[in-house]
């Protein structure tokens, strides 16, 4: 690997290390001359780490920036500014070929089965790609190695020679992973993996995911909009809105004790397939919609639909603070800046991270609050 | 008196390909003011079944009858059928952009609606309508967003006009089809909050169409389980959801993760739904179930009570005693499965759990290998 490029030495425990990465698109407009008349605030200013062999869940709604995200960790989007530390190097100002080996170590698994296979390539032939770009293996040797891999996903290795069009929508994912596994990556990112698979097909994946993860210590940066699936595939989970991380922590302490009131509402609106839980709820209906992240607003992005909103909100946008009452994991002591650990308030760090002026205490309902204003 | 009463209901596509037989004998009563949740997945049928009634699925063989209101729904002509479309019951589609004309202002395509059917009223009025439907659905500055085009609506927004126009002519039925799976989750919660308030304020009865066992668990007062264009179970929510029979909705509990079945294993359901060119003989889960026995290779089970009230019915072989998650329920489907299961069963078994070890493990026998070929082969006809 080039070694002018590597900035610290690989820390043992963290794989990816996001810093203060910020990510604008320009808005275009007029006709013959296009001019930037805005940007659009895809991604402001975030940083998270992800754990070797562990998974980050990385939830929000459509325009939270997720996507992006994660497509700037893959390096598929070149970062507006911040850094991206992936094994103790720094891929964001990386040339073409300075990047290839990198690309080898990260892979990608997408929503939609149907669009991220060419239809009218073989399964072969797909899933023996990887090897073909980055030359490991040819001939006789490459199919040996792709049917092990249809093998191991679950997929019939005879079937190596039919279209996509004759699976069905779980076992194309199942291609979609084979594929990505192919290169054995260190870090694959799950992009809404199992969000257009049927209920009972989706659990097939998740357990085939998990699986893999065991084998061979993969870490996933999971990202998907169903928050029982994230809680139950991730170690840690951060909630973005608008752009920014609005809290991170250990899924079960983020789930049992969510103290942003963006994460309450999310976790109260989504459906638990369960009537008791469901009628006993007390759900957080919020304002409106979510904000154009072209003009974001001022202060902290969440004040116009936050039910516990005051006047500074609108002014000062509050950091990310640690919860101090989660005392850190036995033996991990405070960390020193430079300490090979995860610094502890980053989100995908051990700590539960905050950013509101008024985060929500256990037991405190918002329920009463957020109906005034429900059909504004 | 009850408002819709569907009786055996049959609809099948000839195509190039083989007859797709969607619906398959399905009945089922819809009562004024109640709402029948249909869960089930792609290719279940649960959307041409509803499509069928309202006759949006031209080319269709259907068989069956349909009440509505004292008239069958299914022998009305297509004049007939215009007049009760839209005005006694309407429908909400899942994508609202698609649904709304892009190039006619909101207001103008709710009042275009208005006056279709009711046509006495004047422009003016109907306009007015307009905008106290949009109120009434929550839209902001409703006087001013009449006149905006569809895409100058949010997703959220888009949904409530289509809501608002459902509601125009008070129709007695709702049929929503999936209206909130496009939709973020905070927005999904705001559309089925304004759904269930205008539901208790007119007393309009919803079909809720849905594959997402958490919206059902929400706002369902009765649920129908369909699998491969049939219902597998029907019964009031609680019992589905707290003493579900059929090993379907058994399986679909299981496999949603959640918070109380902790662990790090979900329990999916092996397999994949069958083509419906090319149905399994029997039971048409059998494929899949991790029960199946003798009898559900060659016969399909009828919807048949399950509890004392007769109003939880599942179409399984398993006795009626076998409803539920308890432990007591386990043994006795247990006991049910040692005695009746013959090889061949066993064999369709232990092909549903290889494809599953298959997944898990990573380890397998030659033998193991070749029953899941097999399996497969049936799975990827479609």
């Amino acid at each position: 690997m080039a070694s002018a490029t590597r900035e610290s030495k690989p820390d043992d425990d963290v794989l990816v290390r996001v810093e203060n990465v910020v990510k604008h698109f320009p808005v275009k407009a007029g006709g013959f001359v296009r001019h930037t008349v805005g940007q659009v605030h895809a991604v402001d200013d975030v940083s998270l780490v992800i754990e070797r062999g562990k998974t980050l869940g990385l939830v929000g709604e459509t325009g939270s920036g997720k996507s992006t995200l994660a497509r700037c960790v893959a390096g598929l989007l070149p970062v507006t500014s911040g850094r991206v530390i992936f094994n103790g190097t720094n891929i964001t100002r990386l040339s073409r070929a300075a990047m290839r080996p990198y690309r080898r170590e990260v892979q990608m698994i997408f929503q939609d089965p149907y669009s991220s296979l060419n239809p009218r390539r073989r399964v072969g032939a797909i899933i023996g790609d990887p090897f073909a770009i980055h030359k490991t293996a040819t001939g006789a040797e490459r199919k040996r190695q792709v049917q092990e891999l249809m093998e191991r996903v679950g997929l019939n290795p005879e079937h190596f020679n039919r279209f996509p069009a004759e699976f069905s929508g779980g076992q194309r994912q199942r291609i979609g992973v084979a594929r990505a596994l192919a290169l054995r990556p260190k870090l694959i990112i799950c992009d809404e993996p199992v969000s257009a698979l049927d209920v009972s097909i989706q659990a097939q994946v998740l357990n085939l995911l998990s699986d893999l993860q065991h084998e061979y210590g993969l870490s996933y940066l999971f990202i998907a909009h169903d928050l029982e699936v994230v809680r139950h595939v991730s170690d840690k989970v951060a909630v973005m809105y608008l752009g920014r991380i609005g809290e991170a922590g250990p899924a079960e302490e983020l789930y049992d004790k969510p103290r942003h009131p963006y994460t309450v509402a999310l976790l109260s609106a989504a459906p638990a397939a369960d009537p008791d839980t469901a009628a006993a709820r007390q759900r957080v209906i919020l304002v409106g919609d979510v904000p154009s992240p072209i003009d974001p607003p001022a202060g902290c992005r969440f004040h116009p639909r936050c039910p516990k909103a005051q006047e500074i909100c609108g002014k000062v946008e509050p950091p990310l603070v640690r919860d101090d009452s989660v005392p850190p994991p036995a033996g991990d002591g405070e960390p020193g800046p430079d300490a090979g650990q995860p610094a502890a308030d980053v989100p995908g760090g051990w700590a539960h991270v905050t950013a509101c002026h008024f985060p929500v205490v256990p037991g405190e309902s918002l329920a009463a609050v957020g109906a005034k204003g429900e059909l504004a | 008196m009850t408002l819709l009463e569907v009786k055996d209901l049959h609809v099948s596509f000839p195509t190039a390909d083989g007859v797709v037989r969607a619906v398959r004998g399905v009945s089922f009563d819809v009562e004024p003011g109640r709402t029948l949740g249909i869960v089930g997945e792609s290719g279940s049928g649960k959307t041409v079944l509803t499509q069928t009634l309202l006759g949006l699925t031209p080319g269709a063989e259907v068989a069956g009858s349909a009440e509505f209101e004292g008239a069958d729904l299914l022998q009305m002509t297509d004049d007939q059928l215009r007049h009760v479309r839209g005005a006694r019951i309407s429908v909400i589609f899942q994508d609202p952009l698609t649904s709304l004309h892009p190039l006619y202002r909101i207001g103008w395509q709710i009042s275009e609606m208005i006056r279709a059917h009711e046509k006495s009223v004047s422009k003016k009025e109907a306009g007015d309508r307009a905008v106290v439907l949009l109120r009434r659905v929550g839209i902001p500055r409703p006087e001013t967003r009449v006149n905006d085009y569809p895409h100058q609506f949010s997703g959220g927004m888009r949904q409530r006009a289509m809501i608002a126009m459902a509601l125009a002519l008070e129709p007695k039925l709702i049929i929503a089809d999936e209206p909130t799976t496009a939709l973020d989750a905070t927005v999904q919660a705001q559309i089925l909050d304004l759904l269930l308030r205008l539901q208790q304020d007119s007393g309009t009865a919803l079909i809720m169409i849905t594959h997402d066992l958490g919206v059902v668990a929400d706002i369902a007062d009765d649920v129908m389980v369909m699998y491969a264009g049939r219902a597998a179970e029907k019964a009031p929510k609680r019992d589905v959801f707290y003493a579900p029979h059929h090993p379907y909705t058994k399986g679909l509990l299981e496999s949603i993760p959640s918070s109380k079945a902790a662990g790090d294993r979900l329990k999916p359901i092996p397999g994949q739904p069958p083509s419906l060119i090319n149905l399994p003989s029997g039971c048409k889960f059998h494929p899949r179930c991790g029960y199946v026995f003798d009898r559900c290779l060659t016969e399909e089970p009828a919807l048949h009570p399950v509890a004392e009230k007769g109003s939880h019915t599942s179409a399984c072989w398993l006795p009626a005693g076998a409803a539920g998650l308890s432990a007591e329920a386990e043994e006795l489907r247990e006991q049910v499965v040692q005695a009746e299961r013959g090889k061949e069963a066993a064999g369709v078994a232990a092909a549903a759990l290889a494809e599953l070890g298959i997944s898990g493990t990573g380890e397998e026998t030659a033998e193991e290998s070749s029953a899941r070929a097999t399996t497969d082969n049936e799975g990827s006809v479609a």
